[in-house]
């Protein structure tokens, strides 16, 4: 398993047999190779849910591909051309109309960034379904949760570079959002804009957030996700320990090298996944409006906020969460706890690991309790999605609260509901049919 | 339970309908119909080139119609003679804002900023009814107003073609009082063939894409079989 | 579990035919990369032909006109200029002009379609550094004995004739290029096309 020692390569004799061996005295290669891939066992019995992790690295490496290239057209000014548009916008356009074969790159970053979320969306999903973040994964999960924030804040900032209007007035919406914090929020957001609106200052610094600063620190995360889970293996949807029975070899008799095994199997996930979004890419870019929101055709204009403006789809629940806050408490404002809330919203699956008490992991051992609740809490998650995207109503407001307090409550309830429930016995081995 | 759940989380949430107050007609045009976009480029050009600008667009573009370099620079160009400039209007933003208390809005992409949540095509709808929905109105500026655009800043560019619609106040629709150069059965196509033509601009290179994407998907189709086989060829050994 | 040695036919045949269509698509997929890094339709559009009106070209005078961003020289040519043309013959390396570095109504002993009229790219064949004018023969400072005028590259000094053919054994391997040019009128020239724009 990954950590454990491996002998180092020996030559067979052969030219590539010898430069082999030169590189793994000087480099763990074989060790790297043998830990994580062709002696990494996985269990059997990984249904679906567990493709989510390998394509959410594949979305990555597609945002940083392309990323690459867009940048080497995209141009983050401000400033007006001689046909009175920004520069940054244009450049998009550029992007779009000149560079040949520009349109198809700029496609796959812009269906990759709403992938991204939905795949991670998934594979969160998969982590509550089996009990994934229980104990010995929290690291994994602590390193998942960081993934999931930065990755947040790279897709805001890489929203704000069309300079369309809703990237623009989405940015000056959410910066506005610290200047909610008691004593140091207006300087706060002063410091995060560079200047006293959204500008060409706010523009260039989320620029090279997102290009430099962000991608780095994403990649680091998920280095440590993926080593943390390789130090414990993998969870399974049985929510067995797959080293607690292990052969004479000292191999677990229910796993199986990740390579061939799950690099085959993984591959025609991946063709799955590529069909499905190149058929978003290429027959509906605009996934409908939401993944390109329709009023970011039109170039930032500080003068007139769009008549509606809604966050991306994948930030609306939380953006829900944030309207839904509607009362003073401690002398602050609303605004204030709003922006506690939204972020607590997210924050709070970090707890998951401590806060889930109950003696199984996995669904398919729990009871009624487990499965109602989750499912509501799914539904909760939609529902706060969707009164995200739409304008603010009276009738939207207090669905969301209820939807809000319910979404909470699943959380900080866990540690009494999840001991209630009525389970079943957990098998000693994994099912495998 | 799992059924279930993937059924939720797969449910289509994005269909709902926009609350806009206005009937919208249906842009009957299709992009595919390259005369149609022909008919629209010269409609484009001769009226609407002059106060907006299509200034992410080049001329050169207006080759993919099926036009040659000789018929777009003598039917077409106007204000450049470069086949490769970009279509740029001829009059100044600055002096336009100080005309019409705003600068025209660039039109290239005019079609996609009008989409909706949930209809990303709904813009060629839009412009289609807009287009077609001046009446007079002698308390604005410019003599006209629009039942889809309230106050709008534009005047009736297309009114030598349509005639002159008033409103009548009892039935809350438009007549035609006064009319055009144009059977109203013309006019409609005239201006289905300027809104193809800007939904076409919008995106030049888009029925390209769609047939790409055929391409695409049937290539990976034949990735996926040999995938599964590989799969289920090595997951022999697993039992 | 190994899986070493164990592959048999059929598998590898499979693990062959899967990397095959993989590899094809990877392939395909580099397309739009690659392509995306070709120049874009503004760049082609910034390097469409120029139109030059020379009537004001005074003879033995030169004009530097910017064709995709670099210069392209026109030269009126002096009698005395032309007479040196022939002299040269056994100076120069590629005297005949047998090099494509011009379009074929170019390739002639004067390297121009009008014998007098000379116009080329200004930038040396050697690593694209721009050759400074050395008309006057014989008085240039720096330049050799006997020198019948022409142009020296300031970069590494190779030298050239007034019709752009580079001396023997400098560092520039060719003679500077003649572009595609055409006469629309008796003093107007476009460069960058052969024939008169449909």
């Amino acid at each position: 398993m990954a950590g454990g020692t491996f002998e180092k390569y020996k030559s067979d004799g052969s030219l590539a047999g010898n430069a082999l061996e030169w590189v793994d005295a000087r480099f763990p290669a074989t060790s790297l190779w043998k830990g994580h891939l062709s002696e990494y066992y996985c269990p059997k019995n990984f249904n679906f849910w567990y493709f989510f992790g390998s394509l959410a690295l594949l979305v990555l490496v597609i945002q940083i591909v392309t990323g690459i290239f867009l940048v080497m057209h995209y141009k983050p000014d401000a400033a007006l051309n001689a046909n009175g548009v920004p520069i940054a916008f244009a450049s998009v356009e550029y992007i779009m109309r000149d560079v040949p074969g520009g349109w198809l790159i700029r496609y796959m970053h812009s269906t990759g960034a709403s992938a991204f979320f939905i795949v991670v969306y998934l594979h969160m999903f998969r982590g509550l379904l089996y009990g994934s973040y229980r104990k010995p994964r929290e690291l994994t999960w602590l390193f998942g949760v960081g993934i999931f924030l930065v990755l947040m804040g790279e897709a805001f900032f890489g929203y704000l570079l069309p300079w369309g209007q809703m990237s623009y007035w989405g940015a000056q919406v959410i910066v506005n959002l610290f200047s909610a914090i008691p004593v140091i929020g207006s300087d706060l957001s002063l410091i995060i804009r560079g200047d006293f609106v959204v500008g060409d200052a706010t523009l260039n610094r989320f620029f090279s957030f997102h290009v430099i600063a962000f991608p780095l620190v994403l990649i680091g995360l998920v280095a440590a996700h993926v080593l943390a889970l390789h130090e414990t293996g993998s969870n399974n949807p049985d929510g067995v320990e797959i080293k607690a029975n292990k052969d004479e070899n000292g191999i677990p008799r229910d796993g199986i090298p990740f390579h061939p095994y799950y690099t085959v199997k993984d591959i025609v996930g991946v063709v799955v996944f590529l069909m499905v979004f190149s058929a978003v890419m290429f027959w509906a870019p605009e996934g409908g409006g939401y993944f390109l929101e329709t009023p970011n055709f039109y170039p930032a204009d500080p003068l007139k906020t769009p008549p509606h403006i809604a966050p991306v789809w994948y930030f609306t629940p939380f953006y829900s969460i944030l309207r839904a806050v509607t009362y003073p408490l401690f002398g602050l404002d609303a605004k204030f706890w709003g922006v506690v809330a939204m972020g607590a919203s997210v924050v709070i699956f970090a707890f998951l690991p401590w806060l889930d008490r109950s003696p199984v992991k996995s669904i398919r051992y729990r009871g009624p309790i487990y499965k109602s609740l989750l499912t509501i809490f799914v539904i909760v998650f939609f529902v706060l999605g969707y009164l995200g995207t739409l304008s603010p109503s009276p009738m939207g407001e207090l669905v969301s609260q209820i939807c809000s307090v319910f979404y909470f409550g699943f959380f900080l309830g866990m540690p009494w509901w999840s001991r209630m429930d009525k389970f079943s016995p957990v098998p000693d081995r994994v099912t495998f049919k | 339970m799992k059924k279930f759940l993937i059924a939720l989380l797969f449910a289509p949430i994005m269909a709902f309908a926009s609350g806009s107050t206005a009937h919208i007609d249906k842009w009957p045009g299709s992009v595919s119909d390259k005369a149609a976009l022909q008919n629209g480029a010269k409609l484009f050009v001769n009226y609407c080139l002059n106060c907006h600008g299509a200034s992410y667009m080049r001329y050169k573009n207006l080759l993919d119609l099926g036009l040659t370099e000789q018929q777009v620079k003598e039917n077409l160009m106007f204000t450049s003679d470069k086949i490769g400039e970009l279509m740029r209007v001829a009059a100044r933003s600055d002096e336009q804002k100080l005309w019409f208390g705003a600068t025209p809005p660039d039109l290239t992409i005019i079609t996609r900023a009008r989409g909706e949540a949930g209809n990303a095509a709904a813009g060629a709808d839009w412009l289609y009814t807009y287009l077609r929905s001046f009446y007079r109105d002698e308390n604005r500026p410019t003599g006209w107003n629009n039942t889809v655009f309230e106050n709008v800043g534009m005047p009736h560019i297309l009114y030598g073609l349509q005639g002159q619609q008033v409103m009548n106040h009892e039935t809350h629709k438009l007549e035609l009082a006064v009319p055009g150069t144009m059977p109203p059965a013309e006019f409609d196509k005239s201006v289905s063939d300027l809104v193809g033509f800007m939904v076409w601009m919008g995106e030049p290179q888009q029925e390209f894409r769609r047939t790409l994407g055929w391409f695409v998907l049937a290539f990976l189709a034949v990735l996926f079989v040999a995938a599964y086989a590989l799969k289920k060829e090595f997951w022999k050994d697993i039992h | 579990m190994s899986n070493q040695g164990k592959m048999d036919c059929g598998r590898r045949r499979l693990v062959v035919a899967t990397a095959a269509v993989g590899g094809v698509g990877a392939v395909a997929a580099l397309v739009p990369f690659v392509s995306s890094l070709l120049p874009s339709e503004r760049a082609k559009a910034a390097g469409a032909p120029v139109e030059v009106d020379i009537s004001k070209l005074e003879s033995g005078q030169m004009m530097t006109v910017e064709w995709r961003g670099k210069p392209v020289w026109i030269i009126n040519r002096t009698k005395e200029m032309m007479d040196t043309l022939p002299k040269l013959a056994d100076l120069v390396a590629d005297p005949k002009s047998d090099k494509d570095q011009q379009p074929a109504y170019a390739k002639n002993d004067t390297r121009s379609v009008k014998p007098e009229i000379m116009v080329v790219v200004g930038i040396c064949t050697h690593l694209g550094c721009s050759p400074s004018q050395k008309f006057k023969a014989g008085t240039e400072e720096g330049m050799p004995d006997g020198w019948l005028g022409g142009f020296l590259c300031p970069c590494h000094g190779s030298t050239f004739d007034f019709a752009g053919r580079v001396y023997k054994s400098k560092p520039a391997p060719t003679n500077l290029e003649v572009p595609p040019h055409v006469y629309l009128a008796d003093t107007r020239i476009l460069i960058g096309e052969d024939k008169k724009g449909a």
